[in-house]
């Protein structure tokens, strides 16, 4: 890795933490999706038998869930809204029309980033806390069947919403380019920084020699 | 007894729970049982109620609606509703759609299990194994229409004996059911051992699979095809790697400092 022109955005650690919870969620979404559309059914053969993936599911998921807390903890500095988040939410039509001629002092992350960053926080824990309600082999007997009911119901709309930030996050993995690249080696060039999180490259990757270092 | 036979049930036996309710609920492996209450009446007479409970047959059914496993429940034209075990994969969504409280999931195999009305005996022209063996015609078994007018007989017949409550419980909530009862006092049916006076299958399990499922199929096109318009439209967001590595020094040493301060005045400042 030619670490003159690129720079390190994501450790080893909090890569490994995204792929393998990808992997997990990857098997749960599918046999999740299975059972929610009956004409997606097939989606659950990802787990084996559909016995197998009822039984495995919930494991998965949590630990899923499990990956998300670390993650939680290791990113959720970068991912609190500062004031200069209001910059990108004014020009976020720029932003999506491919208009990067402004600097929109966007840290480490952009605004649209800490609000998928959020949902997807909140929405893991509902999916865990109903989850646990409706895991019928060890906990589903120790709730009354009008709470297992709602818990039904809010698991299937926070999979959903989770499924689909989860589709939209991919979509831009695969737009902005060298985004994935990002992700899987840990390398951003130093353009694609100053590009797309110019002020966390003039504040962290390169700071001025005269500029005090943040520290967030 | 004869369900247990018919059926190969073989559950464990159960303790006296000091009323005569012997086993004391439905169970994986007991489909059936009477429900025994003593009640009494304005004028302090004590009554003895009984009541067979069991799956109740809706013509909507609450687990079908839940069941995520396609042939997993059935419902055949005569009525019946019936689990098959080697598509069941356990969720216990059955036990949550049910109006009546009525499935039971085996800890052995984690399924469903519940009372079948005997399809397989009905199948081939016979009554179920509790009409079969029920000494008394307390039970009887037949067409819908046939059997409401054993009813509308039964219940004449109680009425004239100054049962002025008597009637048929077919709850319309769940669209009736194939399995009905003759109460003394169809206007409670609640002190039959808390049978519902109005079941039907609850908003919000309706909510998660008429509303959310379209909803839910919406939202997956809708984002794939806004997704797709969008890159169709706007194409990949790249990089020029405009960079001249060899000017990188020059850069870190002026270039990015006066952009800074240029700036630096107007710029918000970022949350520490």
């Amino acid at each position: 890795m030619d670490t003159k022109n690129s720079v390190l955005r994501t450790k080893f650690f909090d890569r490994m933490c995204h792929w393998t919870m990808v992997a997990c969620f990857f098997l749960v979404a599918m046999s999740g999706l299975s059972w929610f559309f009956p004409s997606l059914n097939w989606l659950g053969n990802v787990l084996g038998t559909p016995q197998t993936a009822r039984i495995l599911h919930p494991f998965l998921g949590t630990v899923v869930f499990l990956l998300l807390v670390v993650m939680f903890f290791r990113f959720v500095h970068h991912n609190l809204l500062v004031k200069t988040d209001t910059i990108w939410f004014r020009h976020v039509v720029d932003v999506l029309m491919n208009r990067h001629e402004k600097k929109l002092r966007v840290g480490k992350y952009n605004a649209g980033q800490k609000l998928l960053f959020w949902g997807i926080m909140s929405l893991i824990s509902v999916l865990f806390f109903t989850g646990i309600v409706i895991w019928r082999a060890y906990f589903a007997v120790f709730f009354p069947i009008p709470v297992i009911r709602f818990a039904l119901l809010a698991h299937a709309m926070a999979g959903l919403g989770l499924i689909l930030l989860v589709v939209g996050h991919i979509y831009m993995g695969l737009w902005v380019r060298g985004s994935i690249t990002g992700m899987l080696t840990g390398y951003v060039s130093r353009a694609w920084a100053r590009q797309h999180h110019d002020r966390w490259y003039d504040e962290d990757v390169n700071p001025a020699p005269d500029t005090p270092v943040k520290h967030h | 007894m004869a369900c247990s036979e018919w059926n190969d049930l073989r559950d464990e036996v159960g303790h006296n729970v000091g009323v005569y309710d012997n086993p004391a609920d439905l169970t994986p492996e007991t489909w059936t049982v009477i429900r025994f209450d003593e009640v009494e009446d304005e004028s302090g007479k004590l009554e003895w109620l009984l009541r067979k409970e069991g799956c109740m047959h809706c013509e909507e059914p609450g687990c079908l609606k839940a069941c995520p496993s396609p042939g997993a429940i059935v419902q055949f034209a005569n009525g019946i509703v019936d689990f098959q075990s080697d598509q069941c994969i356990g969720c216990g969504y059955c036990v949550a759609g049910c109006p009546f409280d009525v499935p039971r999931i085996s800890k052995k195999d984690n399924k469903a299990y519940k009372c079948t009305l005997c399809a397989d005996r009905v199948a081939v022209g016979q009554e179920p194994a509790c009409v079969k063996t029920c000494p008394t015609g307390a039970i009887a078994f037949g067409s819908k229409a046939d059997m409401k007018q054993l009813a509308a007989n039964r219940i004449d017949e109680l009425k004239s004996r100054g049962h002025e409550g008597a009637g048929l419980y077919d709850p319309a909530g769940v669209g009736g059911t194939h399995v009905m009862y003759v109460l003394t006092h169809a206007d409670t049916p609640e002190i039959y051992h808390r049978l519902p006076k109005d079941p039907y299958i609850s908003p919000v399990v309706r909510g998660w699979k008429e509303w959310l499922k379209p909803v839910g199929a919406l939202g997956f096109i809708v984002t794939l095809a806004a997704s797709f318009a969008h890159y169709v439209g706007v194409g990949p967001n790249t990089t020029e790697e405009d960079e001249h590595p060899a000017a990188e020094g020059k850069e870190l040493a002026d270039a990015t400092p006066v952009a800074q301060q240029g700036s630096d005045d107007e710029r918000p400042e970022g949350r520490k």
